[in-house]
C-alpha cells in the first residue's frame, strides 16, 4: 500500500518539477540550467527540514512520510537531469558554467540540507519545550 | 495536457521503482554506502544520457525522460544521506559517496549519450 502513496507523491513532485523548470525556462535566457538548480537546492532544504521536523520524531504516519519524502521530494529533485545538463555544458565548451553548476549543486545542496536539518531540529525542540 | 499526463505516468512509475529498489538494496547491503540511491542515480544518468543521445523528443521524452528518469533519480536524498554520514563522523563514506555519485553520474551520462548516438 505504501507504494501507492509513494507513486502519488511521485506524480505531484514530477509535475511540480516540470512546471517550475518550464516557468524558469520561459523567463531566463542562456544555457545555464538555473531551473534544475533551484529545484534541487530547494528540495534539499525541504527534505532536511521535513526529515528532522516530522519524520524522525515520528509525528506523521509512515505512509504520509513516504508520500512526502520518497514520493514528492524524491521525484521533485533529480540527479539524471543534473548529470546530462553538465555533459551538455561541457559538450558546448562552456567549461566555466559546467564547473560552476557542479560546485553550486554539490556545495549548495549540502549547505541547504544541513540548514534544513538544523531548522527542523530547532522546531522539534521548541515544540517539546512548549509541551 | 497530454504532456502533463505523460510526466505523471512516468513520475508515478519512476518513484515507485526507486522506492522498491532502494528498499531492497539498502536492507541487503553490508556497505556503509547508500548503495541503493547510488545505483539508481548512476543507472538513471546513463539512461537519460542515452535518451538524449538518441534525440528522443515529444511525448516519449516527457514520459521516459522528464517523468520516469526525473523521478527515478533523486538529488535531495543523495545530499541528505551524504550529510548524515558526515554527521556520524564517517568522513570516508561521505567523500566516497559524493565522488562516486558526481564523477560517476556525469561520466555515465556522457557514455550514455555516446552510445545513444551510435543508434542514430
Amino acid at each position: 500500500m505504501i507504494y501507492v502513496y509513494v507513486g502519488i507523491g511521485g506524480v505531484a513532485g514530477s509535475l511540480l518539477r516540470f512546471g517550475i523548470s518550464s516557468l524558469v525556462g520561459a523567463f531566463t535566457v542562456g544555457e545555464y540550467p538555473i531551473g534544475t538548480l533551484i529545484i534541487n537546492l530547494s528540495g534539499s532544504f525541504l527534505l532536511g527540514w521535513i526529515s528532522a521536523r516530522y519524520v524522525k520524531p515520528k509525528i506523521i504516519k509512515p505512509e504520509v512520510a513516504g508520500l512526502i519524502t520518497s514520493g514528492l521530494i524524491g521525484s521533485y529533485t533529480t540527479f539524471s537531469t543534473f548529470s546530462v545538463e553538465t555533459v551538455k555544458l561541457m559538450n558546448n565548451g562552456n567549461w566555466l558554467f559546467a564547473l560552476s553548476y557542479v560546485v553550486c549543486s554539490l556545495v549548495g545542496g549540502l549547505m541547504l540540507v544541513r540548514w534544513g536539518l538544523l531548522t527542523g531540529e530547532a522546531g522539534s525542540r521548541n515544540e517539546k519545550n512548549a509541551v | 495536457m497530454i504532456e502533463m499526463l505523460m510526466v505523471s505516468i512516468g513520475g508515478f512509475s519512476g518513484a515507485v521503482v526507486r522506492f522498491a529498489i532502494s528498499k531492497q538494496l539498502n536492507a541487503k547491503s553490508k556497505s556503509d554506502l547508500p548503495i541503493g540511491t547510488l545505483l539508481i542515480n548512476l543507472t538513471g544518468s546513463f539512461l537519460l544520457g542515452f535518451l538524449w543521445g538518441l534525440k528522443i523528443k515529444g511525448h516519449m521524452y516527457s514520459l521516459c525522460g522528464i517523468g520516469f528518469m526525473g523521478a527515478f533519480t533523486t538529488f535531495s536524498t543523495l545530499q541528505l544521506e551524504a550529510e548524515e554520514s558526515r554527521r556520524l563522523g564517517k568522513k570516508f563514506v561521505f567523500i566516497r559517496y559524493l565522488t562516486y555519485s558526481y564523477v560517476g553520474g556525469i561520466t555515465l551520462a556522457f557514455i550514455g549519450s555516446s552510445v545513444g548516438r551510435l543508434f542514430l
